[in-house]
């Protein structure tokens, strides 16, 4: 019986770290693709969308079925729910990934800005970054490494908004570029939104290994 | 890639053997403390069997004790009512309402009229359901006939039995299913109105259905008793208790709210325990 569930945790456990190694590709291939004007790839992102949902579907079901049928407690029970919380998490990471494909297949041929996009490039890489730091923390059950996920948001936070500043500047000087700046500002939303999501993850992990539920950008603030 | 391909879930280990985690319920003008152990030890022969068993249990909370086979929890729970008198050496004080118990001059019946014990097998005598509920009344010199009904009823009435017998009263106890004898049982350490009951896995010996009736029972009971359980039942110790006691070798290692065993442990064997990954 133990040794079952033991098997099914590691394959749950496996699954959600597979989900994540893909969301982190996705988010990496939807940064690329924006900053390289590369519109297949966005195309394929889009298509390829559905994969992710399968996979929390997948995990929820198998996550489901092993409180029911194992009724886990105290560190079994955290890891389950962990999972089944950060899956959502997930997700919605992976739903602002194709948000950024289909910006960048409808920002092709409007003005653009050069200098904005290389901004927009600098927080693509570290969102990037803070997905594969998630992933990473959640593989190692490292509770100080999902703590440090915010150091690395607020810096997205930082570069956020002088990027903004810099849209509204142009869009002052051009108003030819007031279309290609709507896009960058949502764009410059999503990955905020993806590096919010992975901050979530991070408090899963906290959970995991403490049984805190915690919010870890306001323990952030209060230091 | 940046993922490390060791991910297994990992085992823990049970190194952490001292760990201990004693967290005392906050003790309240309207929960207060009515029973509680200090240095208590029992001896069975020169084998100790239980030492470091200290707690506290609060006015009308259900208290369960776990632990495996063997961990000294029905040791504790026997020897909180002196039943282990005969069997055992205890030592230490046991203070019911402040007065120790755990002395020679202590009038056993009369303590053990306040503290109640339920045990694992029901035990009916072979008498009518009416005749087992008023048994110790009639021992006591209780005779009025409408008094000893109306306690009757009440007691089969708290032990959420009276539906099923009320029409049977004077038939053999024995003739009951095993979760009605229980409740008998329940009702017939209840008619003595105890301010304590203790229960040795009572549902260990029913099925599902009977199970969940008793269990419905005691949290019906707990609104006018102290209630301290043993059960070998993780789900029903976590169903029903507010606090839990996890006993290991002899000691308890772990004291604390129940929500708080079953969700984040602070002791590395409690974890393992209750998860079922032990040993």
């Amino acid at each position: 019986m133990r040794r079952l569930f033991d098997d099914e945790l590691d394959e749950l456990d496996n699954g959600f770290t597979e989900m994540g190694v893909l969301v982190s590709h996705t988010v990496q291939k939807a940064v690329a693709a924006f900053i390289n004007h590369d519109r297949e790839a966005a195309q394929q992102i889009i298509a390829e969308d559905h994969q992710i949902n399968d996979r929390e579907i997948d995990l929820e079901s198998k996550s489901f079925e092993m409180i029911a049928l194992y009724q886990p407690v105290t560190t079994d029970l955290r890891e389950v729910v962990t999972i089944l919380k950060a899956v959502s998490d997930l997700e919605r990471a992976g739903d602002h990934a194709r948000n950024i494909a289909h910006a960048t297949i409808e920002v092709k041929g409007q003005h653009r800005s050069p200098e904005v996009e290389s901004q927009l490039a600098t927080m693509g890489e570290q969102t990037t970054e803070i997905v594969k730091q998630a992933i990473q923390a959640y593989v190692n059950k490292d509770e100080q490494a999902a703590r440090d996920l915010v150091a690395i948001n607020n810096q997205l936070a930082a570069i956020n908004e002088r990027l903004l500043r810099e849209v509204y500047n142009q869009a002052q000087a051009d108003s030819n570029v007031i279309l290609a700046a709507m896009k960058y500002s949502a764009v410059a939303a999503d990955l905020l939104r993806i590096a919010d999501y992975m901050i979530n993850v991070g408090e899963w992990i906290v959970y995991l290994k403490t049984g805190q539920i915690v919010e870890l950008k306001l323990m952030q603030n209060n230091d | 890639m940046f993922i490390n391909p060791t991910s297994q879930h990992q085992h823990n280990d049970n190194t952490a053997w001292l760990d201990r985690n004693i967290v005392a319920p906050a003790a309240t003008a309207e929960t207060p403390v009515v029973l509680e152990t200090k240095g208590m030890h029992v001896y069975y022969g020169g084998n100790e069997a239980l030492y470091e068993g200290d707690l506290q249990f609060l006015e009308h909370q259900i208290t369960a004790l776990i632990g495996p086979s063997g961990s000294g929890k029905s040791t504790f729970l026997r020897s909180l009512n002196r039943m282990n008198d005969n069997v055992a050496k205890v030592t230490g004080q046991i203070l019911y309402r402040g007065v120790d118990v755990n002395q020679p001059d202590i009038d056993v019946y009369e303590m053990r009229r306040r503290i109640g014990m339920v045990f694992q097998r029901p035990n009916p005598f072979a008498k009518s359901i009416y005749e087992n509920i008023v048994f110790a009344l009639r021992r006591r010199g209780m005779t009025d006939k409408k008094q000893l009904d109306e306690i009757v009823e009440t007691s089969l009435k708290q032990a959420a039995i009276w539906e099923e017998v009320k029409d049977k009263l004077d038939q053999s106890a024995l003739a009951l299913s095993g979760g009605q004898q229980q409740r008998l049982c329940i009702a017939r350490a209840l008619a003595v109105k105890p301010d304590i009951l203790l229960l040795d896995e009572p549902a260990s010996a029913l099925d599902p259905v009977s199970t969940s009736q008793l269990e419905n029972t005691l949290l019906k009971l707990k609104a006018s008793y102290t209630i301290i359980i043993v059960t070998h039942n993780m789900q029903q110790a976590a169903r029903i208790s507010d606090y839990t006691a996890f006993f290991n070798l002899g000691r308890v290692l772990e004291y604390d709210e129940t929500s708080r065993i079953f969700t984040s442990p602070k002791v590395q064997l409690t974890n393992n325990y209750v998860a079922g990954d032990f040993g």
